[in-house]
């Protein structure tokens, strides 16, 4: 009935040629139109409240960008720390030191044996008397060996598995080779690496779960607040006719620019942090004769984090205005 | 339109305000509720609003059964009535002009229909010209009046008036009550809670009047009992 009486007492336009369809087609986009525009009104009025309670909005949005930027910077820890072994992975390594009676001739052929192993991408020879140059040139104990009798050091077969992961077990079945005498894993600490690797990741998870969460509670409450102390405006425009959703727009607008101003400022505060940490680290990876460079969030991971942000500050208006706009009823 | 059929309401604390109240509003009719404070006027005005719900009885609006009406037919009832509370109930950190254009801004009306429509409404109530002014830079009556222009913006066809001339001057009383009666004519069911007995008697509407919570008189707007019916509007 109040369809009928508006659309009675609006200038009737060009009577439409056919009726029905196309009055409730311009309706229809009268009423997009309409909601959009609120939609423009609510984010615009929330943006102005917060900007007119500067302090108090920074205040908020600090929180919610700290909150968001220590499991970030856990990540982003965890995440060169990642890269970092897979540079050294590859040289993940089983050295086999044969028996001393294995000749040459021996040590080539079973070289290439292993060579054929599935799980071997590489074996490297290294004869008794390269051993013994090579020893000579780099031990600056040369002379030492001057006054030994023959060449004390076995051949050598430096194996390079596929995988950390299945190095251990290369190492096992070479072990048995029955030339060899030694079988030695170079990556036993890659692989302690990998294992707490995965255990940083599980505490960055929880981390970032339990901190996801204070960012919600944060901007439940600070919703909270805006609604107790919007309550006389809540009333009038609910005893006017406003629906749930009129009602929650503004509030959900809020909630989605502290979410949103948080996670840019988180991912500012990372950057600034790895931009900070970034010198120190250099130098000591050029100390290494690494090639390493320290990694920030990029672009696709500042993103996820703003995203990250404001779906949080949206979740948390959600919550709060579901939680509390239905308490405010005019009475 | 507006319908009770034996409405009752008891409060919770006990408190019994209205008892097997019945009348009918037809569209276009003007009438006047009175009756004590506390004789349950308030309360006919909140069931009509779905601001209480009866707890024995049918009331209904615009053939829209409010017994069975949920949480989410409320928006579209209210929309439907224009209310003009008693304490204005307006937002003081807007202009009068937004004040007067929430409805409309509700229901969905675009910018220039709204500024078309809440001037013509504020020029109704004689505040045309204080559209940018804060309602808190407006005397006690003409705060009143942006709560009547809010009311009828909408134009709805049920209008409901707390006491509408309290704060008003005679001849702004008048003007709104011509308002008021211009609306019936063109259709609104009006229904005006007021204490005012010169303006009742002056005006000759149809007259409910409320004892208790129970309703007492029913006095047509041409019926004879005017003669002497007046006295009895507010009692002793």
């Amino acid at each position: 009935m109040a369809l009928d009486r508006r659309t009675d007492v609006k200038p009737a336009p060009k009577p439409a040629p056919r009726g029905g369809a196309s009055v409730h087609e311009v309706r229809w986009r009268d009423r997009l139109d309409a909601a959009l525009d609120h939609h423009r009104a609510s984010a615009r009025d929330a943006a102005l409240r917060m900007a007119r309670q500067w302090l108090t909005s920074l205040m908020t949005v600090l929180v919610v960008a700290v909150a968001l930027s220590l499991p970030a910077t856990l990540y982003v820890v965890l995440d060169n720390v990642r890269a970092l072994a897979g540079q050294v992975e590859g040289q993940a390594q089983v050295s086999l030191f044969l028996k001393m009676d294995v000749d040459e001739r021996a040590q080539r052929a079973l070289a290439t044996r292993i060579g054929q192993r599935d799980d071997v991408v590489k074996v490297d020879v290294v004869t008794r008397e390269q051993a013994l140059a090579e020893f000579r040139a780099q031990s600056g104990f040369g002379e030492v060996l001057e006054s030994i009798e023959g060449n004390p050091l076995p051949g050598v077969l430096v194996v390079q598995p596929a995988s950390v992961a299945v190095a251990e077990q290369v190492r096992e079945a070479l072990a048995k080779e029955p030339q060899v005498d030694i079988a030695q894993l170079d990556s036993g600490w890659l692989q302690k690496l990998a294992a707490m690797l995965a255990i940083g990741e599980r505490l960055a998870q929880a981390l970032g779960a339990a901190f996801a969460l204070a960012v919600l509670l944060v901007v439940v409450n600070t919703i909270r607040l805006a609604i107790e102390s919007r309550r006389e405006e809540i009333l009038v425009v609910k005893l006017v006719g406003a629906t749930d959703a009129f009602v929650r727009r503004p509030f959900l607008y809020t909630g989605l620019w502290f979410g949103l101003a948080g996670g840019l400022a988180a991912a500012v505060l990372v950057a600034l942090l790895v931009a900070w940490v970034g010198g120190p680290v250099q130098a000591l990876v050029t100390l290494y004769g690494s090639a390493f460079v320290l990694a920030g969030l990029g672009i696709g991971g500042s993103l996820a984090l703003v995203a990250l942000g404001a779906l949080l500050g949206l979740a948390g208006a959600w919550l709060a205005v579901g939680r509390h706009l239905r308490d405010v009823e005019p009475a | 339109m507006i319908v009770f059929d034996r409405v009752g309401k008891k409060y919770d604390n006990g408190h019994e305000a209205l008892k097997g109240v019945s009348f009918t509003l037809p569209p276009g009719e003007m009438t006047f509720l009175t009756g004590h404070s506390g004789a349950g006027k308030s309360t006919v005005l909140k069931l009509i609003l779905l601001m209480e719900r009866a707890s024995s009885g049918t009331v209904s609006v615009n053939s829209m059964n409010l017994n069975r009406a949920g949480r989410r037919d409320i928006p579209a009832l209210r929309r439907s009535i224009g209310m003009v509370h008693q304490n204005h109930h307006l937002l003081f950190d807007r202009s009068v002009f937004d004040n007067v254009a929430l409805p409309l801004v509700i229901s969905g009306f675009r910018a220039p229909d709204i500024d078309r429509r809440v001037r013509a409404a504020l020029d109704k109530v004689g505040l045309l010209g204080k559209e940018k002014l804060s309602p808190l830079n407006l005397s006690g009556g003409e705060q009143q009046r942006v709560g009547i222009a809010r009311a009828v913006v909408n134009r709805p066809p049920v209008l409901l008036a707390d006491e509408p001339t309290g704060n008003l001057d005679p001849a702004l009383a008048a003007e709104i009550m011509d308002l008021f009666e211009e609306f019936a004519r063109v259709g609104t069911s009006v229904l005006i809670a007021t204490h005012d007995l010169a303006l009742i008697a002056r005006y000759r509407h149809r007259l409910l009047t409320l004892r208790a919570g129970e309703l007492v008189q029913d006095i047509g707007s041409d019926a004879a009992a005017w003669v002497d019916g007046e006295g009895d509007a507010d009692g002793p």
